[in-house]
């Protein structure tokens, strides 16, 4: 157990890197508490598993250093970092039994045969497939062979972190509570650090002490589910997380007023603002009228997702949406719509900016 | 489904019988024929029932030809495909220098059997030839026409240099197939470079290594060309291969009996060991799949 320090990370997969634009991970500095439980959400090509692959040492950065508890192990090969890492795809070894693919990370570690079967036994407990054991790991189906790739990351307890990459999207829906639920019971039995990748909102929120969203080789976003949801500082974050994505107004930011499609809004604050300004406003925050009073809109279409309805309507040539809960009556003549300023974040240049007055956020 | 019945479609598989027919079937129904009868020239010929079957299979000469045959195929298995492997997993895995040694490699596969043979034959010789000379030069005493040891030495070193390829290419193709991931999980395992072998390439390749074996075991099974092109199946008969002794039977002494008869016994053994390694490999496939 370690805390982990990225100090000037960056790594670029080319030979010479010029510009920015050559990074798969641009610079990047930042403390991976010990003892925590983050999520590295992103889109596909983002850099997570870049970054993750940096950390567990498979990879060496081009630039920058990753310390352990402040011991400089940039250059240090996997098996020094004694870091457990979980793939995307399942790797078991085929002619093993699942026992001894779950003892192989123990076995090359030198450690004594009682107390190898005593952790083989409970990991295999804990992927629930003590009654197969003693079978052979070849021609298991794909999600008995990601449990085996999870069971050999979890089953060394003094690892420094534990890091996965996407471990779940092979395996069944109610599989994946369940594994999740392990991990998390996991988390709280032992307090790895523990980095999971993933490009699914809803595991990383459910999983994650502090989620780290990722765009384009940047973090640029490290808080926790609630922080994202309603502060998220930078556009693709609101557009990331929540579902819909948040909805985003081109604006003229005045002092405590924004001019949207010819509609003054009070913003509830001051804000100075230069470039290219917008407003975010999540699906949720959205109130919808008939009466005039608010910016103009045109209901393009209603999505019923069960719990609630998706109104996406047109605001002066751009699709946004709101949020209709159940029961709540969506009015056929609706021409407007409003939002109070709590729910209003500003942008200037994809990333947020805070009102006068407010602390850093 | 109902068929549509036309009798006139058996004249479409025609082409078919008739050439399988004129390349397989009518050659060796001639050896059979051969096979069971004697002849004493002219053109005559008497019947003489599963006689030469007999002979054949008291014949020390078969026996010790076979035996010759065996250890010859044992040893270039034995050297080939280890050696094959290792020449795949150090080889570049990438990159202009992973094409310039699958090309280099390709080479002694393209060369003809007959050219092999020759230019084995000229560079081991001790008056002309450089490996020959050299050796004779730093005494070792190296004559492939008179000693048994140096001319077995020799076919061997041949085979190897011209199959070896074979195995490393089809090794190298096997372990290009393995996922990344395999070897990252690997080191996150802390698994040794040896287990790293043991437990992920050498299950990953074995399918792939099988045909390797099949194909080598056959074709050294059934080599004549660089052998005789070498050594003429000397010293004496201490490189006389099947092949060799069953062309030296059935075209040098005419004895066309005995020959087609063994050269019966011949294929068979052939077929039977190649559904053996069918058979295995069949089996390795389907628990693969399961």
């Amino acid at each position: 157990m370690a805390k982990i320090t990225l100090d000037n990370l960056a790594h670029s997969y080319l030979p010479a890197p010029k510009t920015e634009d050559d990074f798969a991970l641009k610079e990047l500095n930042h403390d991976w508490t010990d003892g925590e439980a983050y999520a590295l959400l992103g889109a596909s090509g983002c850099g997570k598993s870049t970054l993750l692959n940096i950390i567990s040492g498979l990879l060496i950065p081009s630039q920058g250093r990753v310390l352990f508890d402040d011991k400089d192990v940039t250059t240090a090969p996997t098996a020094d970092r004694n870091i457990a890492q979980v793939f995307q795809f399942p790797v078991v070894y085929d002619t093993m039994t699942v026992r001894e693919n779950l003892a192989f990370p123990l076995k090359n570690r030198g450690m004594d045969a009682a107390e190898i079967k005593r952790l083989v036994q409970k990991v295999g407990a804990m992927i629930d497939m003590e009654s197969q054991l003693d079978r052979k790991a070849r021609g298991l189906t794909a999600d008995a062979k990601q449990k085996i790739s999870l069971g050999r990351g979890m089953v060394r307890e003094d690892v420094n972190a534990l890091l996965f990459d996407e471990p779940l999207t092979v395996i069944d829906p109610h599989m994946k509570w369940e594994l999740r639920t392990q991990l998390k019971k996991l988390h709280s039995d032992f307090g790895h650090t523990m980095i999971y990748v993933t490009h699914d909102q809803t595991e990383a929120l459910t999983f994650a002490d502090k989620v780290v969203v990722m765009h384009d080789g940047r973090v640029v976003q490290i808080g926790t589910p609630q922080e994202l949801f309603e502060r998220p500082a930078h556009t693709f974050v609101g557009y990331f997380i929540g579902s819909p994505g948040m909805n985003l107004f081109d604006a003229e930011i005045d002092g405590t007023q924004a001019k949207i499609a010819g509609t003054t809004v009070d913003l509830g604050a001051g804000y100075v603002a230069a470039g290219k300004t917008q407003i975010g406003v999540r699906p949720e925050f959205i109130r919808l009228g008939s009466n005039g009073a608010g910016i103009p809109a045109t209901i393009k279409r209603i999505e019923d997702v069960g719990r609630h309805r998706i109104v996406r309507l047109d605001v002066a040539g751009t699709e946004i949406s709101a949020i209709a809960a159940e029961g709540e009556a969506v009015a056929s003549d609706t021409n407007c719509i409003t939002f109070a300023p709590e729910g209003v974040n500003v942008y200037v240049n994809d990333w947020r900016i805070a009102a006068s007055g407010e602390g850093a956020s | 489904m109902n068929k549509t019945v036309n009798q006139k479609a058996w004249f479409l598989i025609l082409p078919v019988l008739v050439l399988v027919a004129f390349s397989a079937v009518i050659p060796l129904m001639t050896v059979v024929n051969y096979s069971v009868q004697d002849t004493f020239g002219n053109n005559q010929f008497f019947w003489a029932g599963l006689d030469w079957f007999d002979d054949m299979l008291h014949s020390e000469r078969m026996w010790n030809a076979l035996g010759r045959q065996l250890m010859f195929s044992g040893i270039i298995l034995a050297i080939q495909i280890p050696l094959g492997i290792f020449v795949a997993l150090n080889m570049p895995k990438k990159g202009f220098w992973s094409s310039f040694c699958l090309v280099v490699m390709s080479l002694p596969l393209l060369i003809p059997w007959n050219v092999v043979g020759t230019i084995w034959q000229i560079f081991g010789r001790v008056d002309i030839g450089l490996l020959g000379y050299t050796l004779d030069a730093i005494g070792i005493d190296y004559n492939y026409t008179q000693n048994t040891l140096a001319a077995w030495i020799t076919v061997i070193v041949m085979d190897v240099w011209h199959w070896t390829s074979l195995v490393a290419l089809l090794a190298f193709a096997g372990l290009r197939s393995i996922p990344d991931a395999y070897y990252q999980a690997a080191k996150i395992d802390q698994a040794s470079r040896w287990a790293v072998f043991r437990f992920i390439e050498l299950p990953k390749i074995a399918g792939v290594l099988m045909i390797a074996i099949l194909l080598r075991f056959m074709d050294s099974f059934m080599i004549y060309t660089e052998p005789f092109v070498v050594t003429g199946g000397g010293p004496g008969n201490a490189t006389t291969f099947l092949s060799i002794d069953l062309v030296k039977m059935a075209l040098g002494q005419f004895d066309l009996g005995p020959a087609a008869a063994f050269s019966l016994m011949y294929f068979l053994t052939i077929m039977a060991i190649s559904w053996v390694f069918y058979t295995v490999m069949t089996t390795i496939d389907k628990r693969e799949g399961k």
